[in-house]
Protein backbone atom coordinates (compact mmCIF):
# COMPACT_ATOMS: atom_id res chain seq x y z
CA UNK A 1 0.00 0.00 0.00
CA UNK A 2 2.88 2.28 0.89
CA UNK A 3 4.43 1.68 -2.55
CA UNK A 4 1.13 2.49 -4.25
CA UNK A 5 0.80 5.76 -2.35
CA UNK A 6 4.41 6.72 -3.10
CA UNK A 7 3.91 5.91 -6.78
CA UNK A 8 0.70 7.94 -6.87
CA UNK A 9 2.32 10.97 -5.19
CA UNK A 10 5.39 10.92 -7.41
CA UNK A 11 3.38 10.41 -10.59
CA UNK A 12 0.99 13.21 -9.63
CA UNK A 13 3.92 15.55 -9.03
CA UNK A 14 5.52 14.50 -12.33
CA UNK A 15 2.22 15.08 -14.14
CA UNK A 16 1.86 18.52 -12.57
CA UNK A 17 5.40 19.49 -13.56
CA UNK A 18 4.89 18.26 -17.13
CA UNK A 19 1.60 20.14 -17.41
CA UNK A 20 2.69 23.40 -15.88
CA UNK A 21 6.44 24.02 -15.98
CA UNK A 22 6.66 24.69 -19.72
CA UNK A 23 5.94 28.35 -19.07
CA UNK A 24 5.57 31.09 -16.48
CA UNK A 25 2.90 30.47 -13.80
CA UNK A 26 0.76 33.45 -14.89
CA UNK A 27 0.75 32.22 -18.49
CA UNK A 28 -0.21 28.75 -17.34
CA UNK A 29 -3.14 30.19 -15.34
CA UNK A 30 -4.22 32.21 -18.39
CA UNK A 31 -3.91 29.14 -20.60
CA UNK A 32 -5.99 27.08 -18.15
CA UNK A 33 -8.62 29.84 -18.19
CA UNK A 34 -8.82 30.65 -21.91
CA UNK A 35 -9.46 27.17 -23.24
CA UNK A 36 -12.57 26.30 -21.20
CA UNK A 37 -14.05 29.78 -21.41
CA UNK A 38 -13.62 29.79 -25.20
CA UNK A 39 -15.28 26.36 -25.27
CA UNK A 40 -18.20 27.77 -23.29
CA UNK A 41 -18.38 30.76 -25.62
CA UNK A 42 -18.98 28.50 -28.61
CA UNK A 43 -22.22 27.49 -26.89
CA UNK A 44 -22.98 31.08 -25.92
CA UNK A 45 -22.72 32.14 -29.56
CA UNK A 46 -24.82 29.17 -30.69
CA UNK A 47 -27.46 30.42 -28.28
CA UNK A 48 -27.04 34.04 -29.49
CA UNK A 49 -27.52 32.92 -33.10
CA UNK A 50 -30.60 30.97 -32.04
CA UNK A 51 -32.11 34.04 -30.36
CA UNK A 52 -31.33 36.22 -33.40
CA UNK A 53 -32.95 33.79 -35.84
CA UNK A 54 -35.96 32.70 -33.79
CA UNK A 55 -36.48 35.95 -31.93
CA UNK A 56 -37.09 34.17 -28.60
CA UNK A 57 -35.13 33.75 -25.36
CA UNK A 58 -34.84 30.39 -23.59
CA UNK A 59 -32.78 30.96 -20.41
CA UNK A 60 -33.61 27.54 -18.91
CA UNK A 61 -32.28 25.70 -21.97
CA UNK A 62 -29.21 27.92 -21.89
CA UNK A 63 -28.51 27.24 -18.19
CA UNK A 64 -29.01 23.52 -18.77
CA UNK A 65 -26.45 23.59 -21.58
CA UNK A 66 -23.97 25.88 -19.83
CA UNK A 67 -23.78 23.95 -16.55
CA UNK A 68 -23.57 20.62 -18.40
CA UNK A 69 -20.75 21.96 -20.54
CA UNK A 70 -18.87 23.30 -17.49
CA UNK A 71 -18.87 19.87 -15.83
CA UNK A 72 -17.96 18.21 -19.10
CA UNK A 73 -14.50 19.75 -18.65
CA UNK A 74 -13.96 16.99 -16.06
CA UNK A 75 -14.83 14.34 -18.64
CA UNK A 76 -12.48 15.62 -21.34
CA UNK A 77 -9.58 16.29 -18.92
CA UNK A 78 -9.84 13.08 -16.90
CA UNK A 79 -10.18 10.83 -19.92
CA UNK A 80 -7.36 12.57 -21.78
CA UNK A 81 -5.27 12.70 -18.62
CA UNK A 82 -5.38 8.92 -18.28
CA UNK A 83 -5.18 7.45 -21.75
CA UNK A 84 -2.62 9.92 -23.11
CA UNK A 85 -0.05 8.82 -20.52
CA UNK A 86 0.83 5.64 -22.36
CA UNK A 87 1.02 7.30 -25.76
CA UNK A 88 2.99 10.33 -24.62
CA UNK A 89 5.49 8.20 -22.68
CA UNK A 90 5.75 5.76 -25.55
CA UNK A 91 5.73 7.99 -28.64
CA UNK A 92 6.80 11.41 -27.47
CA UNK A 93 9.18 11.12 -24.52
CA UNK A 94 10.03 7.49 -25.31
CA UNK A 95 10.42 6.80 -21.60
CA UNK A 96 7.81 4.07 -21.25
CA UNK A 97 10.38 1.28 -21.21
CA UNK A 98 12.15 2.81 -18.18
CA UNK A 99 8.98 3.53 -16.22
CA UNK A 100 7.44 0.21 -17.18
CA UNK A 101 10.34 -1.90 -15.90
CA UNK A 102 10.59 0.02 -12.61
CA UNK A 103 9.16 -1.76 -9.54
CA UNK A 104 5.87 0.17 -9.39
CA UNK A 105 2.26 -0.41 -10.42
CA UNK A 106 1.88 1.11 -13.88
CA UNK A 107 -1.88 1.33 -13.25
CA UNK A 108 -1.32 3.52 -10.15
CA UNK A 109 1.28 5.55 -12.04
CA UNK A 110 -1.32 6.43 -14.70
CA UNK A 111 -3.89 7.40 -12.06
CA UNK A 112 -1.28 9.63 -10.45
CA UNK A 113 -0.41 11.31 -13.74
CA UNK A 114 -4.13 11.96 -14.33
CA UNK A 115 -4.53 13.57 -10.89
CA UNK A 116 -2.85 16.80 -11.99
CA UNK A 117 -5.20 17.05 -14.97
CA UNK A 118 -8.16 16.67 -12.59
CA UNK A 119 -6.78 19.46 -10.39
CA UNK A 120 -6.48 21.82 -13.36
CA UNK A 121 -9.93 20.76 -14.58
CA UNK A 122 -11.43 21.63 -11.17
CA UNK A 123 -10.01 25.12 -11.51
CA UNK A 124 -11.40 25.42 -15.07
CA UNK A 125 -14.87 24.23 -14.00
CA UNK A 126 -14.98 26.78 -11.18
CA UNK A 127 -13.84 29.59 -13.51
CA UNK A 128 -16.38 28.63 -16.18
CA UNK A 129 -19.24 28.50 -13.67
CA UNK A 130 -18.21 31.78 -12.06
CA UNK A 131 -18.01 33.42 -15.49
CA UNK A 132 -21.48 32.16 -16.37
CA UNK A 133 -22.96 33.41 -13.11
CA UNK A 134 -21.22 36.79 -13.28
CA UNK A 135 -21.69 37.68 -16.95
CA UNK A 136 -24.24 35.37 -18.56
CA UNK A 137 -27.02 35.21 -15.94
CA UNK A 138 -26.58 31.49 -15.41
CA UNK A 139 -28.38 30.52 -12.20
CA UNK A 140 -26.21 28.39 -9.90
CA UNK A 141 -27.18 27.81 -6.27
CA UNK A 142 -26.77 24.95 -3.84
CA UNK A 143 -28.32 24.46 -0.40
CA UNK A 144 -26.08 23.46 2.51
CA UNK A 145 -28.01 20.22 2.92
CA UNK A 146 -27.19 19.23 -0.66
CA UNK A 147 -23.43 19.74 -0.42
CA UNK A 148 -22.63 16.20 0.87
CA UNK A 149 -24.70 14.64 -1.93
CA UNK A 150 -23.01 16.89 -4.47
CA UNK A 151 -19.51 15.99 -3.23
CA UNK A 152 -20.34 12.28 -3.10
CA UNK A 153 -21.67 12.35 -6.67
CA UNK A 154 -18.60 14.30 -7.80
CA UNK A 155 -16.20 11.73 -6.29
CA UNK A 156 -18.17 8.81 -7.76
CA UNK A 157 -18.43 10.50 -11.16
CA UNK A 158 -14.68 11.12 -11.25
CA UNK A 159 -13.99 7.52 -10.19
CA UNK A 160 -16.08 6.24 -13.10
CA UNK A 161 -14.27 8.62 -15.45
CA UNK A 162 -10.84 7.48 -14.25
CA UNK A 163 -11.84 3.86 -14.70
CA UNK A 164 -13.08 4.52 -18.25
CA UNK A 165 -9.83 6.39 -18.97
CA UNK A 166 -7.76 3.41 -17.82
CA UNK A 167 -9.86 1.10 -20.01
CA UNK A 168 -8.98 3.33 -22.98
CA UNK A 169 -5.34 3.35 -21.85
CA UNK A 170 -5.38 -0.45 -21.96
CA UNK A 171 -6.64 -0.29 -25.54
CA UNK A 172 -4.11 2.36 -26.52
CA UNK A 173 -1.29 -0.06 -25.63
CA UNK A 174 -2.20 -1.69 -28.93
CA UNK A 175 -3.05 1.25 -31.19
CA UNK A 176 -0.95 3.71 -33.17
CA UNK A 177 -0.62 7.37 -32.06
CA UNK A 178 -4.29 8.23 -32.15
CA UNK A 179 -4.35 10.33 -29.00
CA UNK A 180 -6.15 13.19 -30.66
CA UNK A 181 -8.76 10.98 -32.29
CA UNK A 182 -9.40 9.33 -28.92
CA UNK A 183 -9.32 12.66 -27.10
CA UNK A 184 -11.95 14.01 -29.43
CA UNK A 185 -13.98 10.89 -30.07
CA UNK A 186 -14.54 9.20 -26.73
CA UNK A 187 -15.60 12.36 -24.88
CA UNK A 188 -17.74 13.02 -27.98
CA UNK A 189 -19.60 9.80 -27.23
CA UNK A 190 -20.54 11.12 -23.80
CA UNK A 191 -21.17 14.61 -25.19
CA UNK A 192 -23.90 13.20 -27.41
CA UNK A 193 -25.46 10.45 -25.33
CA UNK A 194 -25.15 11.68 -21.72
CA UNK A 195 -27.45 14.67 -21.90
CA UNK A 196 -24.60 17.13 -21.40
CA UNK A 197 -25.85 19.94 -23.65
CA UNK A 198 -29.42 18.89 -24.38
CA UNK A 199 -31.92 16.59 -22.68
CA UNK A 200 -32.03 12.92 -23.63
CA UNK A 201 -35.55 13.45 -24.97
CA UNK A 202 -34.05 15.10 -28.08
CA UNK A 203 -32.32 11.85 -29.07
CA UNK A 204 -34.06 9.07 -30.98
CA UNK A 205 -35.22 6.10 -28.87
CA UNK A 206 -32.05 4.08 -29.51
CA UNK A 207 -29.96 7.08 -28.49
CA UNK A 208 -31.94 7.51 -25.29
CA UNK A 209 -31.39 3.82 -24.51
CA UNK A 210 -27.63 4.25 -24.94
CA UNK A 211 -27.72 7.36 -22.76
CA UNK A 212 -29.52 5.55 -19.95
CA UNK A 213 -26.83 2.86 -20.04
CA UNK A 214 -24.02 5.37 -19.39
CA UNK A 215 -23.44 6.19 -15.70
CA UNK A 216 -22.25 9.70 -16.56
CA UNK A 217 -25.77 10.56 -17.75
CA UNK A 218 -26.96 10.21 -14.17
CA UNK A 219 -23.97 12.12 -12.84
CA UNK A 220 -24.75 15.09 -15.09
CA UNK A 221 -28.41 14.90 -14.12
CA UNK A 222 -27.84 14.90 -10.36
CA UNK A 223 -25.21 17.64 -10.66
CA UNK A 224 -27.68 19.88 -12.51
CA UNK A 225 -30.51 19.01 -10.11
CA UNK A 226 -28.37 20.14 -7.18
CA UNK A 227 -26.71 23.18 -8.75
CA UNK A 228 -29.08 24.60 -11.30
CA UNK A 229 -32.50 22.96 -11.32
CA UNK A 230 -34.62 23.58 -14.44
CA UNK A 231 -38.31 22.83 -14.61
CA UNK A 232 -39.16 23.22 -18.28
CA UNK A 233 -36.48 20.83 -19.60
CA UNK A 234 -37.66 17.22 -19.97
CA UNK A 235 -34.67 15.12 -18.91
CA UNK A 236 -36.54 11.75 -18.93
CA UNK A 237 -34.77 10.95 -15.63
CA UNK A 238 -37.19 12.55 -13.20
CA UNK A 239 -38.27 9.11 -11.95
CA UNK A 240 -34.90 8.61 -10.24
CA UNK A 241 -34.41 10.09 -6.76
CA UNK A 242 -31.08 11.64 -5.75
CA UNK A 243 -30.23 8.65 -3.56
CA UNK A 244 -31.11 6.20 -6.32
CA UNK A 245 -28.71 8.00 -8.64
CA UNK A 246 -25.98 7.99 -5.97
CA UNK A 247 -26.49 4.24 -5.52
CA UNK A 248 -26.29 3.73 -9.27
CA UNK A 249 -23.08 5.75 -9.49
CA UNK A 250 -21.59 3.74 -6.60
CA UNK A 251 -22.33 0.41 -8.30
CA UNK A 252 -21.07 1.78 -11.65
CA UNK A 253 -17.78 2.93 -10.14
CA UNK A 254 -17.15 -0.57 -8.75
CA UNK A 255 -18.08 -2.26 -12.03
CA UNK A 256 -15.95 0.10 -14.11
CA UNK A 257 -13.03 -0.24 -11.70
CA UNK A 258 -13.10 -4.03 -12.19
CA UNK A 259 -13.47 -3.57 -15.93
CA UNK A 260 -10.54 -1.16 -16.03
CA UNK A 261 -8.24 -3.70 -14.37
CA UNK A 262 -9.38 -6.42 -16.76
CA UNK A 263 -8.98 -4.35 -19.93
CA UNK A 264 -5.71 -2.75 -18.79
CA UNK A 265 -4.13 -6.11 -17.95
CA UNK A 266 -5.39 -7.69 -21.19
CA UNK A 267 -4.10 -4.77 -23.30
CA UNK A 268 -0.78 -4.88 -21.49
CA UNK A 269 -0.47 -8.65 -21.96
CA UNK A 270 -1.27 -8.47 -25.68
CA UNK A 271 1.10 -5.53 -26.21
CA UNK A 272 3.94 -7.40 -24.51
CA UNK A 273 3.20 -10.49 -26.56
CA UNK A 274 3.22 -8.48 -29.79
CA UNK A 275 6.29 -6.43 -28.79
CA UNK A 276 4.32 -3.20 -28.87
CA UNK A 277 5.00 -1.82 -25.39
CA UNK A 278 7.56 0.72 -26.64
CA UNK A 279 6.65 0.99 -30.33
CA UNK A 280 6.65 4.35 -32.12
CA UNK A 281 4.24 5.03 -34.96
CA UNK A 282 5.27 8.41 -36.33
CA UNK A 283 4.10 9.52 -39.73
CA UNK B 1 29.08 8.43 -62.40
CA UNK B 2 28.91 12.16 -63.14
CA UNK B 3 25.55 12.51 -61.37
CA UNK B 4 26.90 10.79 -58.30
CA UNK B 5 29.90 13.04 -57.89
CA UNK B 6 28.81 16.43 -59.19
CA UNK B 7 26.11 18.42 -57.48
CA UNK B 8 23.64 19.64 -60.09
CA UNK B 9 22.33 23.11 -59.47
CA UNK B 10 20.40 23.86 -62.66
CA UNK B 11 16.75 24.80 -62.35
CA UNK B 12 15.40 21.58 -63.82
CA UNK B 13 17.34 19.44 -61.39
CA UNK B 14 16.29 21.56 -58.45
CA UNK B 15 12.62 21.46 -59.42
CA UNK B 16 12.81 17.70 -59.91
CA UNK B 17 14.52 17.23 -56.55
CA UNK B 18 11.96 19.33 -54.71
CA UNK B 19 9.01 17.66 -56.42
CA UNK B 20 10.42 14.29 -55.42
CA UNK B 21 10.79 15.64 -51.87
CA UNK B 22 7.15 16.73 -51.85
CA UNK B 23 6.07 13.29 -53.05
CA UNK B 24 8.44 11.58 -50.61
CA UNK B 25 7.12 13.48 -47.58
CA UNK B 26 3.50 13.08 -48.66
CA UNK B 27 3.95 9.33 -49.18
CA UNK B 28 3.98 8.20 -45.53
CA UNK B 29 0.83 10.21 -44.84
CA UNK B 30 -1.03 8.83 -47.83
CA UNK B 31 0.18 5.24 -47.66
CA UNK B 32 1.56 4.85 -44.14
CA UNK B 33 -1.64 5.98 -42.47
CA UNK B 34 -3.64 3.43 -44.42
CA UNK B 35 -1.41 0.63 -43.19
CA UNK B 36 -2.80 1.25 -39.71
CA UNK B 37 -6.54 0.74 -40.24
CA UNK B 38 -7.46 1.84 -36.70
CA UNK B 39 -7.29 5.44 -38.01
CA UNK B 40 -10.72 4.96 -39.61
CA UNK B 41 -12.28 4.62 -36.16
CA UNK B 42 -10.21 7.35 -34.52
CA UNK B 43 -10.01 9.90 -37.30
CA UNK B 44 -13.20 9.38 -39.28
CA UNK B 45 -15.92 7.90 -37.05
CA UNK B 46 -15.33 9.06 -33.46
CA UNK B 47 -14.96 12.78 -34.27
CA UNK B 48 -18.45 12.68 -35.80
CA UNK B 49 -19.85 12.35 -32.29
CA UNK B 50 -18.67 15.78 -31.19
CA UNK B 51 -20.31 17.31 -34.24
CA UNK B 52 -23.48 15.32 -33.57
CA UNK B 53 -23.68 16.95 -30.13
CA UNK B 54 -23.78 20.42 -31.68
CA UNK B 55 -26.33 19.21 -34.24
CA UNK B 56 -28.61 18.04 -31.42
CA UNK B 57 -28.15 21.34 -29.57
CA UNK B 58 -29.65 23.17 -32.55
CA UNK B 59 -32.26 20.44 -32.89
CA UNK B 60 -33.18 20.92 -29.23
CA UNK B 61 -33.40 24.71 -29.61
CA UNK B 62 -35.50 24.29 -32.76
CA UNK B 63 -37.88 21.84 -31.05
CA UNK B 64 -38.40 24.21 -28.13
CA UNK B 65 -38.98 27.16 -30.48
CA UNK B 66 -41.57 25.13 -32.41
CA UNK B 67 -43.24 24.10 -29.13
CA UNK B 68 -43.38 27.80 -28.18
CA UNK B 69 -44.96 28.66 -31.56
CA UNK B 70 -47.59 25.96 -31.06
CA UNK B 71 -48.35 27.26 -27.55
CA UNK B 72 -48.59 30.88 -28.67
CA UNK B 73 -50.60 30.61 -31.89
CA UNK B 74 -53.85 28.99 -32.92
CA UNK B 75 -53.95 26.38 -35.73
CA UNK B 76 -53.97 27.87 -39.21
CA UNK B 77 -51.78 29.00 -42.08
CA UNK B 78 -49.88 31.52 -39.91
CA UNK B 79 -48.83 28.82 -37.47
CA UNK B 80 -47.91 26.43 -40.30
CA UNK B 81 -45.78 29.11 -41.95
CA UNK B 82 -44.04 29.91 -38.66
CA UNK B 83 -43.32 26.22 -38.04
CA UNK B 84 -42.00 25.76 -41.59
CA UNK B 85 -39.70 28.77 -41.17
CA UNK B 86 -38.45 27.41 -37.82
CA UNK B 87 -37.70 24.03 -39.41
CA UNK B 88 -35.87 25.67 -42.32
CA UNK B 89 -33.75 27.68 -39.90
CA UNK B 90 -32.96 24.53 -37.89
CA UNK B 91 -31.83 22.78 -41.10
CA UNK B 92 -29.63 25.76 -42.03
CA UNK B 93 -28.05 25.82 -38.55
CA UNK B 94 -27.42 22.06 -38.61
CA UNK B 95 -25.96 22.34 -42.11
CA UNK B 96 -23.67 25.12 -40.80
CA UNK B 97 -22.43 22.83 -38.03
CA UNK B 98 -21.77 19.98 -40.46
CA UNK B 99 -19.77 22.27 -42.77
CA UNK B 100 -17.92 23.63 -39.75
CA UNK B 101 -17.16 20.06 -38.62
CA UNK B 102 -15.73 19.34 -42.06
CA UNK B 103 -13.36 22.28 -41.80
CA UNK B 104 -12.48 21.43 -38.18
CA UNK B 105 -10.80 18.32 -39.57
CA UNK B 106 -8.52 20.46 -41.72
CA UNK B 107 -7.82 22.96 -38.95
CA UNK B 108 -6.83 20.18 -36.53
CA UNK B 109 -4.61 18.69 -39.22
CA UNK B 110 -2.98 22.08 -39.77
CA UNK B 111 -2.37 22.45 -36.03
CA UNK B 112 -1.20 18.98 -35.13
CA UNK B 113 0.27 17.64 -38.37
CA UNK B 114 1.65 20.84 -39.91
CA UNK B 115 2.38 23.45 -37.25
CA UNK B 116 3.59 21.00 -34.62
CA UNK B 117 5.18 18.58 -37.05
CA UNK B 118 8.71 20.02 -37.15
CA UNK B 119 8.63 20.18 -33.37
CA UNK B 120 7.50 16.56 -33.33
CA UNK B 121 10.25 15.60 -35.80
CA UNK B 122 12.75 17.32 -33.51
CA UNK B 123 11.45 15.31 -30.55
CA UNK B 124 11.83 11.97 -32.30
CA UNK B 125 15.16 12.82 -33.90
CA UNK B 126 14.22 13.15 -37.59
CA UNK B 127 14.71 16.90 -37.91
CA UNK B 128 18.47 16.79 -38.32
CA UNK B 129 18.02 14.30 -41.18
CA UNK B 130 15.66 16.70 -42.93
CA UNK B 131 18.04 19.59 -42.37
CA UNK B 132 20.94 17.69 -43.95
CA UNK B 133 18.92 16.67 -47.03
CA UNK B 134 19.58 18.82 -50.12
CA UNK B 135 15.92 19.75 -50.73
CA UNK B 136 14.33 23.11 -50.01
CA UNK B 137 12.61 23.24 -46.60
CA UNK B 138 9.42 24.45 -48.28
CA UNK B 139 9.32 21.22 -50.28
CA UNK B 140 9.31 19.33 -47.00
CA UNK B 141 6.43 21.43 -45.67
CA UNK B 142 4.66 21.18 -49.03
CA UNK B 143 4.84 17.39 -48.86
CA UNK B 144 3.46 17.42 -45.34
CA UNK B 145 0.61 19.65 -46.52
CA UNK B 146 -0.27 17.53 -49.56
CA UNK B 147 -0.24 14.33 -47.49
CA UNK B 148 -2.17 16.00 -44.69
CA UNK B 149 -4.85 17.29 -47.05
CA UNK B 150 -5.30 13.82 -48.50
CA UNK B 151 -5.40 12.12 -45.11
CA UNK B 152 -7.84 14.67 -43.70
CA UNK B 153 -10.11 14.63 -46.73
CA UNK B 154 -11.27 11.18 -45.65
CA UNK B 155 -12.48 12.53 -42.33
CA UNK B 156 -13.98 15.60 -43.97
CA UNK B 157 -15.89 13.53 -46.50
CA UNK B 158 -17.21 11.20 -43.79
CA UNK B 159 -18.43 14.21 -41.80
CA UNK B 160 -20.20 15.64 -44.83
CA UNK B 161 -21.77 12.29 -45.71
CA UNK B 162 -22.94 11.80 -42.13
CA UNK B 163 -24.51 15.23 -42.21
CA UNK B 164 -26.50 14.42 -45.31
CA UNK B 165 -27.34 10.77 -44.58
CA UNK B 166 -27.75 10.74 -40.79
CA UNK B 167 -28.96 14.24 -40.00
CA UNK B 168 -30.89 14.77 -43.24
CA UNK B 169 -29.18 18.07 -43.98
CA UNK B 170 -30.15 19.61 -47.33
CA UNK B 171 -27.59 21.66 -49.30
CA UNK B 172 -28.50 23.65 -52.41
CA UNK B 173 -25.34 24.18 -54.44
CA UNK B 174 -26.10 26.68 -57.19
CA UNK B 175 -22.52 27.43 -58.22
CA UNK B 176 -20.31 24.32 -57.75
CA UNK B 177 -17.29 25.92 -59.44
CA UNK B 178 -17.32 28.84 -57.02
CA UNK B 179 -17.68 26.36 -54.14
CA UNK B 180 -14.66 24.36 -55.33
CA UNK B 181 -12.65 27.56 -55.80
CA UNK B 182 -13.46 28.76 -52.28
CA UNK B 183 -12.70 25.34 -50.81
CA UNK B 184 -9.31 24.96 -52.46
CA UNK B 185 -8.20 28.55 -51.87
CA UNK B 186 -9.22 28.14 -48.21
CA UNK B 187 -7.14 24.97 -47.97
CA UNK B 188 -4.09 26.62 -49.54
CA UNK B 189 -4.41 29.57 -47.16
CA UNK B 190 -4.92 27.28 -44.16
CA UNK B 191 -1.92 25.10 -44.97
CA UNK B 192 0.12 28.23 -45.73
CA UNK B 193 -0.68 29.37 -42.21
CA UNK B 194 0.29 25.90 -40.96
CA UNK B 195 3.66 26.19 -42.74
CA UNK B 196 4.24 29.55 -41.11
CA UNK B 197 3.40 28.14 -37.68
CA UNK B 198 5.67 25.16 -38.33
CA UNK B 199 8.62 27.49 -38.70
CA UNK B 200 7.68 29.40 -35.54
CA UNK B 201 7.41 26.15 -33.63
CA UNK B 202 11.01 25.30 -34.59
CA UNK B 203 12.19 27.60 -31.83
CA UNK B 204 9.89 26.26 -29.17
CA UNK B 205 9.98 23.33 -26.86
CA UNK B 206 6.88 22.05 -25.11
CA UNK B 207 5.21 25.44 -25.64
CA UNK B 208 4.53 24.23 -29.18
CA UNK B 209 2.27 21.43 -27.99
CA UNK B 210 0.37 23.74 -25.65
CA UNK B 211 0.12 26.44 -28.30
CA UNK B 212 -1.58 23.98 -30.63
CA UNK B 213 -3.92 22.93 -27.82
CA UNK B 214 -4.69 26.58 -27.16
CA UNK B 215 -5.53 27.19 -30.80
CA UNK B 216 -8.44 24.75 -30.75
CA UNK B 217 -11.48 26.06 -28.82
CA UNK B 218 -10.59 29.77 -29.10
CA UNK B 219 -10.27 29.43 -32.89
CA UNK B 220 -13.42 27.28 -33.15
CA UNK B 221 -15.13 30.16 -31.37
CA UNK B 222 -13.56 33.17 -33.09
CA UNK B 223 -13.84 31.65 -36.57
CA UNK B 224 -17.45 30.53 -36.29
CA UNK B 225 -16.88 26.83 -36.90
CA UNK B 226 -20.19 25.91 -35.24
CA UNK B 227 -22.32 28.98 -35.88
CA UNK B 228 -22.61 31.54 -38.69
CA UNK B 229 -19.80 34.07 -38.27
CA UNK B 230 -22.27 36.95 -38.56
CA UNK B 231 -23.56 36.01 -35.09
CA UNK B 232 -20.31 37.34 -33.62
CA UNK B 233 -20.75 40.67 -35.43
CA UNK B 234 -24.18 41.02 -33.83
CA UNK B 235 -23.02 40.14 -30.32
CA UNK B 236 -21.82 43.65 -29.44
CA UNK B 237 -18.43 45.36 -29.55
CA UNK B 238 -16.51 42.45 -28.05
CA UNK B 239 -18.04 40.10 -30.61
CA UNK B 240 -17.01 42.34 -33.50
CA UNK B 241 -13.45 42.62 -32.15
CA UNK B 242 -13.15 38.83 -31.86
CA UNK B 243 -14.68 38.34 -35.31
CA UNK B 244 -12.20 40.75 -36.91
CA UNK B 245 -9.31 38.91 -35.24
CA UNK B 246 -10.81 35.58 -36.32
CA UNK B 247 -10.89 36.73 -39.95
CA UNK B 248 -7.13 36.19 -40.13
CA UNK B 249 -7.77 32.47 -39.79
CA UNK B 250 -8.69 31.52 -43.38
CA UNK B 251 -11.31 29.03 -42.23
CA UNK B 252 -13.53 31.93 -41.04
CA UNK B 253 -14.02 33.54 -44.44
CA UNK B 254 -13.88 30.19 -46.21
CA UNK B 255 -16.68 28.80 -44.06
CA UNK B 256 -18.80 31.91 -44.43
CA UNK B 257 -18.46 31.77 -48.23
CA UNK B 258 -19.13 28.02 -48.38
CA UNK B 259 -22.22 28.42 -46.20
CA UNK B 260 -23.53 31.11 -48.53
CA UNK B 261 -22.85 28.88 -51.54
CA UNK B 262 -24.52 25.81 -50.05
CA UNK B 263 -27.41 27.30 -48.06
CA UNK B 264 -28.26 30.27 -50.25
CA UNK B 265 -27.74 33.92 -49.41
CA UNK B 266 -31.28 34.18 -48.06
CA UNK B 267 -30.66 31.63 -45.28
CA UNK B 268 -31.03 33.14 -41.77
CA UNK B 269 -32.82 36.04 -43.46
CA UNK B 270 -29.49 37.00 -45.07
CA UNK B 271 -28.51 38.76 -41.84
CA UNK B 272 -25.66 36.52 -40.66
CA UNK B 273 -23.19 36.71 -43.55
CA UNK B 274 -19.97 38.68 -43.22
CA UNK B 275 -19.06 39.70 -46.82
CA UNK B 276 -20.10 38.66 -50.33
CA UNK B 277 -18.64 35.42 -51.70
CA UNK B 278 -16.53 37.25 -54.30
CA UNK B 279 -14.95 39.50 -51.71
CA UNK B 280 -14.29 36.58 -49.39
CA UNK B 281 -12.66 34.61 -52.22
CA UNK B 282 -10.44 37.59 -53.01
CA UNK B 283 -9.44 38.02 -49.36
CA UNK B 284 -8.71 34.30 -49.06
CA UNK B 285 -6.46 34.44 -52.14
CA UNK B 286 -4.55 37.33 -50.58
CA UNK B 287 -4.21 35.45 -47.28
CA UNK B 288 -2.96 32.36 -49.14
CA UNK B 289 -0.21 34.29 -50.93
CA UNK B 290 0.79 36.25 -47.82
CA UNK B 291 0.98 33.18 -45.60
CA UNK B 292 3.06 31.23 -48.12
CA UNK B 293 5.52 34.10 -48.53
CA UNK B 294 5.72 34.64 -44.77
CA UNK B 295 6.23 30.91 -44.26
CA UNK B 296 9.15 30.96 -46.69
CA UNK B 297 10.93 33.81 -44.90
CA UNK B 298 9.96 32.77 -41.37
CA UNK B 299 11.32 29.29 -41.99
CA UNK B 300 14.69 30.56 -43.19
CA UNK B 301 14.97 33.14 -40.39
CA UNK B 302 13.86 30.89 -37.56
CA UNK B 303 16.02 28.01 -38.77
CA UNK B 304 19.00 30.34 -38.56
CA UNK B 305 17.87 31.58 -35.15
CA UNK B 306 17.31 28.04 -33.87
CA UNK B 307 20.79 27.02 -35.02
CA UNK B 308 22.34 30.09 -33.40
CA UNK B 309 20.60 29.43 -30.09
CA UNK B 310 21.35 25.73 -30.28
CA UNK B 311 17.68 24.75 -30.18
CA UNK B 312 17.37 23.08 -33.55
CA UNK B 313 17.91 19.57 -32.30
CA UNK B 314 17.42 19.96 -28.54
CA UNK B 315 14.69 17.64 -27.35
CA UNK B 316 12.20 17.47 -24.46
CA UNK B 317 12.52 21.11 -23.37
Amino acid sequence: MNTYWRTFKTAAWLGWEMDSNWTEPWLFVLYSFVKPVAGAFILVLMYVVFTIIYGVQDPEAFSYMYVGNAFFIFVASTLFGTFQVIQSDREWYQTIRYVYISPISYYVYIVGRAASKIAVATFAVLITLAFGVAFLSVRVEIGLANIPIFLASLVLGLTVLLAIGICLGGISFLTAKHTHGLAEGIPGLFYVFSGVLFPLSVLPDWGQAIGRGIPLTYWFDITRRLLSPTTSVETTLTGYSDLAILGLLFVSSIVFFGLSILIFKTGEHLARKAGKIDMTTSY
Amino acid sequence: MIEATVRRTDLRARIGLNLRSVAGRAYPRVVGANREPSWILFEALLPLLGIAAYVYVYQSFGDRAIAAIIDATSPGPTRDAAIAAAKASANALIASVVLGGTMVAFWLNVLWSMASQLYWEKEIGNLQLYMMAPMHRMALLGGMAVGGMFMTSMRAVSTLLAGVLVFGVVYQVVDPLALLAVFFVTLVALYGLGMMFASLYLLWGREAWHMSALLEEPIFFSSGFYFPMGGLYQAGGWGRAIAVAGTFIPASLGLDAMRQLTLGQTAFGGTLWVFTVDLELGLLAILAVVFLILARYALAYLEMLAKREGKLTSRHQ
